[in-house]
């Protein structure tokens, strides 16, 4: 059964038909071309496919398309904004927090939606004191970004660079 | 001797030139490459593990609204050659491993091709089959050569005579069985392939994840019975591969019988991830028997390893697991066999650093035991037992710095105030050191174009970026031999419409890309001058590079590993890992130490968390997903850093350098082991440590 939705997709409205058992993900990347959240075991157990869905991270994977009608999301390629790469994306090269780079869109994502739970003072599995203000330190920001699989392993790059585009 | 360039652009940490269309996701891999109208694909595989099947009913499937076409091993086309079985798609309807492809769905979307593959029905004729590796299964035999055109047995001295005797001046025996598991190389990017035929021009279009397109191309024209004119292959990013893409697997040839069962209309077939566990490769498990001998002072008599493993039924591959204690410590007497079970199971192949990576555990945990049985410091029995020439084959070194490695290491992590058993809190800490190795090498084709056009010098050549940095490291190396800004260089790599390009795999991409871009560099030079003219054009091939065959050549390293175990749960954390490698002259140290600390945090892997579950009775993997199949996350690391010395190699190539995309999965595993042994006094022979091997010896 196909459905017709709407969503806006950095920035742009995007009209679209979708069988009702499309994901977002494939919608994003079949349906829409935008080869920008990736796919790497379709599961929820890797992150590649991680956008920024109504502000927050989420897995494009696990959501089925049609549910989302009207959502607002945002891609690793729409962080970028008129040609500025985002701060996250900045750290990234600079600390060359990848290699392959399939996972990199998702691991971006992700950062971005860490470094706004730190903001709003949302606590980890690794949170000593739940009373106050989480500290963006190297375990924090581990353990937040650990739904993100890297094979390459550039973990020990990533973590310190989403510190770094955090302020940390 | 080589010509070493001089280093003004090799050397500079310069930020990937993919880097930005990687962080934004734009970097268009293999299935994603945007088409015209494109087609799904989707497989069917066979659910025994040996028989044959006796038919397939296509009929719910063909019914579906939106499916193109259904293939199987009665109707799909017959192939040119069938010689390499594993290539050899939908050609009989014999089943050799569960999850062998036997169909394949095309459809109008990806949602109606998988569901349409799921609605075909299979009826086998089943047949009992053997999937049980077993370090003395019945069928076991002595391959023909192993992995890497390696001699399967040799032996020198006599092991035996020297295990019998040492006793008598103090010196010691050791013998110990280790084992490493199944290992899957899940690259992130699951295998996948945009192919669309041409029928009018008999021509082919691969857009597939591969490691060198050009031995894609020789493979697909061989079983399609194509010409290398009419097949084009383009790849200019691999989401990762670890040699699982090293060599095309038989999805590659599903996705070309499916495009040339639709002429003129793309089709994409990407695998699944469970898919990948039965198809895309895999590293055997492997049983080592080891023998050590040693004399009191450390001095090894004997070292042998006798080596069972698995290959499949249908194709052969024989990880040369023994070949590096053929050459890493002297010893007089020496012996090292291999020796394979050919199983009803999927066909293994070369996954990171094949030989050298389970072959540098056994043998280095072995020496961590022996050091213990002798009371010497692990660093000082390696040391003592440095070859001056290759024990294998009595050359001289081009270069081997393993023992600066160790004692920069020792030096750098605090080896000396190493704790033992040290207990702080609930935790016992220990520390451990295993040495690392991998060969320098360089293929033997490869060929560069280089052009000068608009004021610009641009090189092509087939090669590939994994994620290595061949992109940005090229035209370093490029820009040097030319000796001019690597500003003003291009590389163009990852098609075959560019000049042949060898595999990016054995570490030896950036040896053989690199020399036949200097030899084109040079030529250039020599024929054009310093003032070019727009169009002026040359190439260069690596066979004109000089070659030395008169040294052993190989880079070294060593590894240390601080590990903690929970004293009352007995979970294995490790906080800290450092590596430190001589590894000749390193191109562009930030993309290296990438690769460095990737290939280390690889071995934690390895030692701590990955394991291919095989469930013998079915013949399959269990855990056949990344819910299941650990690989090391983000939380699971600690301080990882890797450093290297100041290496001059006058022998390897015109860089000066050796490759690093392997050796630093290289004795990590065995750091790991001998450093939980370190804090617990629990010895773990079978990889992976986990928990309920230790908890049970904890004091
Ligand atoms: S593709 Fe969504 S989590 Fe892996
Ligand atoms: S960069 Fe390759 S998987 Fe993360």
């Amino acid at each position: 059964m196909d459905a017709d939705i709407t969503l806006r997709v950095d920035g742009e409205t995007r009209r679209l038909t979708v069988d009702t058992r499309t994901s977002l993900l494939d919608a994003l990347r079949e349906r829409l071309g935008n080869p920008s959240p990736k796919k790497g075991c379709d599961h929820g157990q890797c992150g590649a496919c991680t956008i920024l869905l109504d502000g927050q991270r989420a897995l494009s994977c696990l959501a089925l398309a049609v549910a989302y009608d009207g959502a607002e999301i945002t891609t690793a390629d729409g962080l970028a904004r008129d040609g500025e790469l985002h701060p996250v994306q900045r750290a990234f090269l600079e600390r060359d927090a990848f290699q392959c780079g399939y996972c990199t869109p998702g691991q971006i994502c992700s950062a971005v939606g860490v470094i706004d739970e730190f903001e709003k003072g949302w606590p980890s599995h690794v949170t000593e004191d739940l009373t106050g203000e989480p500290e963006i330190t190297h375990d924090e920001v581990a353990e937040r970004m650990s739904g993100n699989l890297c094979r390459c392993a550039a973990y020990v790059n990533i973590t310190p660079a989403v510190q770094e585009a955090a302020g940390a | 001797m080589t010509d070493l360039l001089e280093p003004r652009a090799i050397g500079q940490g310069l930020v990937r030139r993919d880097g930005e269309l990687k962080v934004r996701g734009t970097a268009t891999y293999a299935v994603e490459t945007p088409v015209e109208n494109p087609a799904y694909c989707h497989p069917v595989q066979a659910t025994v593990a040996r028989g044959r099947v006796t038919a397939m009913d296509t009929a719910a499937a063909t019914a579906l609204d939106g499916v193109l076409a259904v293939l199987t091993p009665f109707d799909a086309e017959r192939l040119a050659s069938t010689e390499d079985a594993e290539y050899a798609v939908l050609q009989s309807d014999e089943v050799a491993f569960r999850g062998q492809l036997i169909g394949v769905v095309i459809a109008e979307t990806s949602e109606v091709a998988r569901q349409a593959a799921d609605s075909v029905r299979v009826t086998y004729d089943e047949q009992e089959h053997d999937a049980e590796l077993a370090v003395d299964h019945p069928g076991l035999y002595k391959p023909e050569k192993v992995n890497a055109g390696h001699e399967t047995d040799t032996a020198e001295g006599d092991v035996a005579a020297a295990m019998a005797t040492p006793q008598r001046d103090g010196g010691v025996t050791l013998e110990r069985t280790y084992s490493t598991a199944m290992y899957h190389n899940n690259p992130l990017e699951p295998h996948a392939t945009t192919a669309l035929w041409d029928a009018d021009a008999q021509f082919l279009t691969l857009w597939d994840s591969t490691q060198g397109v050009h031995p894609d191309r020789a493979a697909v024209c061989e079983v399609f019975g194509l010409e290398q004119e009419q097949v084009r292959v383009v790849c200019p990013y691999v989401g990762g591969g670890f040699g699982s893409k090293g060599t095309p697997h038989a999805n590659v040839m599903l996705a070309v019988m499916a495009a040339r069962a639709l002429p003129g209309r793309p089709v994409k077939l990407a695998l699944t991830r469970q898919q990948m566990f039965f198809l895309a490769g895999y590293r055997t498990p492997t049983i080592q028997q080891m023998q050590l001998a040693a004399d009191r002072r450390g001095r090894l008599q004997a070292i042998a390893i006798d080596v069972v493993e698995q290959t499949s039924r249908i194709k052969e591959f024989a990880e040369q697991t023994g070949v590096p204690a053929r050459m890493m410590y002297a010893s007089p007497n020496r012996r090292s066999t291999h020796r394979l079970a050919a199983l009803d199971v999927p066909v293994p192949s070369w996954m990171r650093a094949p030989g050298e990576c389970p072959g540098m555990f056994g043998p280095e945990v072995a020496m961590d035991e022996l050091a213990e049985e002798l009371g010497l410091d692990p660093v000082e029995l390696r040391v003592r037992n440095e070859p001056e020439v290759d024990p294998e084959t009595g050359k001289p070194w081009s270069s081997r710095n393993l023992v600066r490695c160790l004692r920069e290491g020792a030096e750098r992590f605090g080896w000396a105030e190493r704790p033992r058993g040290r207990r702080e809190g609930d935790w016992l800490v220990g520390y451990g050191v295993a040495s690392s190795v991998y060969p320098t090498m360089r293929q033997a084709t490869s060929t560069a174009n280089l052009r000068y056009a608009d004021g610009r010098y641009v090189a092509e050549i087939g090669a590939a970026d994994l994620g290595t940095g061949a992109w940005t490291i090229l035209p370093q190396i490029t820009a040097d031999a030319l000796g001019v800004d690597v500003g003003d260089v291009d590389v163009r790599i990852g098609d075959t419409q560019y000049p042949t390009a060898s595999v990016a795999g054995g570490s030896s991409g950036t040896n053989t890309w690199g020399s036949a871009l200097v030899v084109a560099a040079r030529a250039f030079r020599d024929k054009f001058g310093g003032s070019p003219d727009d169009g002026d054009e040359i190439s260069g091939d690596v066979d004109q590079a000089a070659k030395d065959d008169a040294h052993a050549p190989y880079a070294f390293g060593a590894q240390f590993v601080e590990a903690r175990v929970n004293a009352d749960t007995g979970e294995i954390r490790v906080p800290r890992l450092l590596g430190v490698f001589g590894v000749g002259r390193v191109i562009n140290p930030r993309t290296a130490r990438s690769q460095l600390i990737g290939g280390m945090t690889m071995g934690l892997s390895m030692a701590l968390h990955e394991n291919s579950v095989w469930d013998p009775r079915i013949g399959q993997v269990a855990n056949h997903d990344l819910a299941e199949y650990h690989i090391t996350v983000n939380a699971d690391v600690g301080e990882i850093e890797a450093v290297w010395l100041d290496e001059h190699d006058p022998y390897v190539n015109a860089m000066g350098s050796k490759g690093i995309g392997e050796i630093g999965i290289t004795g990590t595993a065995a750091a790991v082991v001998n450093a939980v042994h370190a804090a617990t006094g629990v010895r773990v022979r079978d990889l992976p440590v986990t928990l309920d091997k230790v908890l049970p010896g904890l004091p």
